[in-house]
């Protein structure tokens, strides 16, 4: 009887001390699961999910504040990836944060109605804005992440988007469309036919 | 590294996995010597800025300039991250635009051309021959070749003065790919044919450049003629001790690379590694030339040799045509259409890319234009379920599944292609061929390295986007603390001094005298000049 208690007593302690020993020694540091979800997130900074950047929309979305669906740059491509990552079900975009675009942008300013103001390039998340003060500011297009906080702040509206150019450096190939059977005339002629030799 | 292997390069030949037989149809543009007469001057040229892989050279013309043949229109610029190459002006002329115009690419989209009319004297600038090659350093070589705006002329385009610094010391064997495997194509053969002396001069030069001892030029088996006319011209220059003429069997796509380099040597060049990581640098027989033209007589790469033909064209042959001459000039040259003409391809019927319209020009990547009959050309099949038969496992020369990556991409499951190694794939289209289910594999292909391309620059964007964000957001909080501390320390300043009455007196008192000095002045002539300004 004894024997037994001093036996899981002496084990209980071993083991106590053991985990927290392990405990200060193996001690993560940061949020592990905010990284992952951060490295999905698409990086725009642009604030429409309400957190003033990706980083603290990821760490909110780790501590289960919010739903996985407020990122419009992401889309529903990276709402699926975000569910698969935490497995949550895909839901829709939600319509508040903002709408998904069709294709990237980014913001050009134009040059001969700036009036040198500063106030862009204070607002810019990524400081992609260059000038001075009363001297005119240009947007460093490839740094560009086309979040649009640039646009409220400029007192005489001289920033718009557009969206970046196709050219032969950033064209990509369309997903091969399948064709179908349109017509009885078509598969007979597909039968006649024969492949190049 | 196998090294064995390397030293017995070419002694045997071996075999790479999969591959076709196929029927050639060279003969039809290939029997025939060279025209005699020279492709007449077009009116108009146009010179795409982008012909090369690579960044767009940047423009050193205007409209209205006159330049003379030969005269560098576009320069490859001074960073060193991207390949670049020069482009040069074709013939003597105005340049009357610098605009966009569609371009020769599987994308059909417009890219920005140097327009440029013939004067039709055909003036040359003023060129720097060299008499004795041997004299000059490699880096002078390697310059010269970069000057003339030389790359590979196999299709792939790259810029070989970048091949060759690349290769610096590590390089030990150079094969010159004459293989030539599409069918169709014969402006190789023709080449080899004609002018065996250039390529193998050419070869010469390269061997002085890499300090290498071994050329192999490799030629398929039945280029009976070119094997005779090579050795012969090898024996006259007496180079027959580094320079050996390799006869591989038909099979294609033995023209590719990797391929070639398995053929001759039995080792695969691993996956995402190049070549030269084996020692070896292979380069087009046309690529060779254009180095001998380059360094001896100094003239930039202006021309190429083009083959025209299939059943859609007339005369079908070779022809010498210009960069920039518009693709409908070299069908007029060669007899037109015949009347079954159906479509246009640039480059073999396996590989090439259709064309829209026979006003695009021809790029230094064009070897070959194909017109195609209805006859040619299958009518569009119906796609049919993957039976998973297998046959496209075992075409597949780069020994990929075609069949999984298939239904990974339709899956869009891209994170799972870096495994299945995408990127080996060398778009050759065996696979795409021999599906009974006729299966546009390629197509899929292309889409999901298309789509693995913009993800990983994407990537790289979003990983610059949040570097940036990150320091700024230091840089912000730093400011905060420095304004913070400057304020405390101010106060404390303040706070600590004990005459902190007698200052705010004296601040006071400085104050009342500015104001006073403000008033005293004249308000009126203020006021006048206001009004003098506003009428």
């Amino acid at each position: 009887m004894t024997a037994a208690i001093i036996i899981l007593t002496s084990l209980a302690l071993i083991f106590g001390l053991a985990l927290g020993y392990a405990s200060i020694r193996f001690r993560l540091e940061g949020n592990p699961v905010a990284d992952q979800i951060e490295a999905l997130l698409p990086q725009t900074q642009c604030a429409q999910c309400g957190y003033p950047g990706c980083r603290p929309y990821a760490e909110a979305i780790a501590a289960d504040e919010v739903d996985i669906n407020r990122c419009p740059p992401g889309g529903e491509a990276g709402i699926k990836q975000l569910a698969d990552l935490l497995g949550k079900n895909p839901i829709p975009l939600d319509a508040d944060a903002g709408i998904e675009k069709a294709l990237p942008e980014v913001a050009i300013i134009h040059e001969d109605i700036c009036i040198g103001c500063t106030k862009c390039i204070q607002a810019c998340p990524v400081d992609a804005i260059l000038g001075a003060a009363k001297k005119m500011h240009t947007i460093i297009a490839a740094e560009c992440t086309g979040c649009e906080l640039c646009i409220p702040p400029c007192p005489v509206d001289c920033i718009d988007m557009i969206p970046v150019s196709i050219d032969l450096t950033n064209w990509q190939s369309d997903k091969p469309v399948p064709i179908t059977i349109i017509s009885k005339q078509l598969t007979s002629a597909d039968n006649a036919g024969e492949a190049v030799a | 590294m196998d090294h064995s292997s390397i030293e017995n390069i070419g002694k045997h030949l071996h075999n790479f996995p999969g591959g076709l037989k196929l029927k050639h149809y060279k003969a039809l543009s290939c029997s025939k010597p060279l025209p005699a007469q020279q492709l007449p001057l077009s009116q108009e040229y146009i010179i795409p800025v982008s012909q090369h892989l690579g960044r767009p050279a940047e423009i050193i013309v205007s409209p209205g300039q006159q330049v003379k043949k030969g005269q560098p229109l576009s320069v490859p610029g001074n960073a060193s991250s991207t390949p670049g190459a020069y482009v040069h002006a074709p013939t003597s002329g105005e340049i009357v635009a610098i605009e966009q115009r569609p371009v020769p690419h599987p994308s059909g989209l417009n890219s920005t051309c140097i327009i440029l009319r013939a004067d039709g004297k055909d003036d040359w600038i003023e060129l720097e021959p060299v008499t004795d090659y041997r004299q000059l350093s490699r880096q002078q070589l390697i310059q010269r070749v970069q000057m003339a705006g030389i790359v590979g002329l196999g299709g792939a385009v790259f810029p070989t003065d970048i091949k060759l610094q690349g290769g610096a010391g590590s390089i030990d064997t150079l094969i010159l790919n004459g293989a030539e495997c599409e069918p169709y194509i014969s402006c190789d053969e023709t080449l080899m044919k004609q002018d065996p002396e250039k390529i193998i001069q050419g070869a010469l030069i390269l061997s002085q450049v890499l300090n290498i001892k071994r050329v192999l030029v490799a030629i398929e088996d039945p280029m009976d003629a070119c094997y005779q006319k090579l050795q012969t011209s090898i024996k006259t220059l007496g180079a027959a001790d580094c320079i050996k003429v390799v006869r591989v069997p038909m099979l294609y796509p033995e023209g590719g690379e990797r391929q070639l380099i398995q053929v001759l040597s039995g080792t695969e060049v691993p996956a995402g590694k190049l070549p030269v990581s084996m020692g070896i640098l292979v380069l087009n027989v046309a690529t060779a030339a254009a180095i001998k033209d380059a360094i001896i007589d100094g003239k930039p790469l202006i021309e190429r040799l083009v083959t025209v033909t299939g059943a859609g064209i007339c005369e079908p042959q070779n022809v010498v045509a210009r960069i920039g001459t518009p693709i409908a000039d070299l069908i007029s040259f060669c007899g037109g259409y015949t009347p079954g003409i159906a479509s246009l391809v640039m480059g073999g019927p396996l590989m090439g890319i259709g064309l829209q319209s026979d006003s695009l020009p021809i790029i230094k990547a064009s070897n070959c234009i194909l017109a195609l009959t209805h006859a040619d050309i299958s009518s569009p099949q119906v796609e049919m379920p993957c039976i998973n038969c297998g046959d496209c496992v075992g075409v597949c020369p780069a020994g990929l599944l075609p069949q999984t990556l298939q239904m990974v991409i339709r899956a869009e499951n891209f994170e799972a292609l870096e495994e299945l190694n995408l990127d080996a794939c060398i778009e050759c289209g065996c696979c795409d061929y021999i599906c009974p289910s006729h299966i546009p594999l390629v197509d899929y292909f292309r889409y999901g390295k298309s789509e693995q391309r913009v993800r990983t620059v994407e990537r790289k964007q979003s990983d610059l986007a949040k570097l940036r964000f990150d320091r700024r957001e230091k840089r912000l909080a730093k400011q905060q603390t420095e304004r913070r501390a400057r304020h405390l320390k101010r106060k404390q300043a303040l706070a600590g001094s004990s005459d902190k009455k007698d200052s705010v007196a004296a601040a006071i008192a400085r104050a009342k005298a500015r104001k006073q000095a403000l008033t005293t002045t004249p308000r009126d002539s203020d006021s006048n000049t206001d009004s003098g300004e506003q009428s």
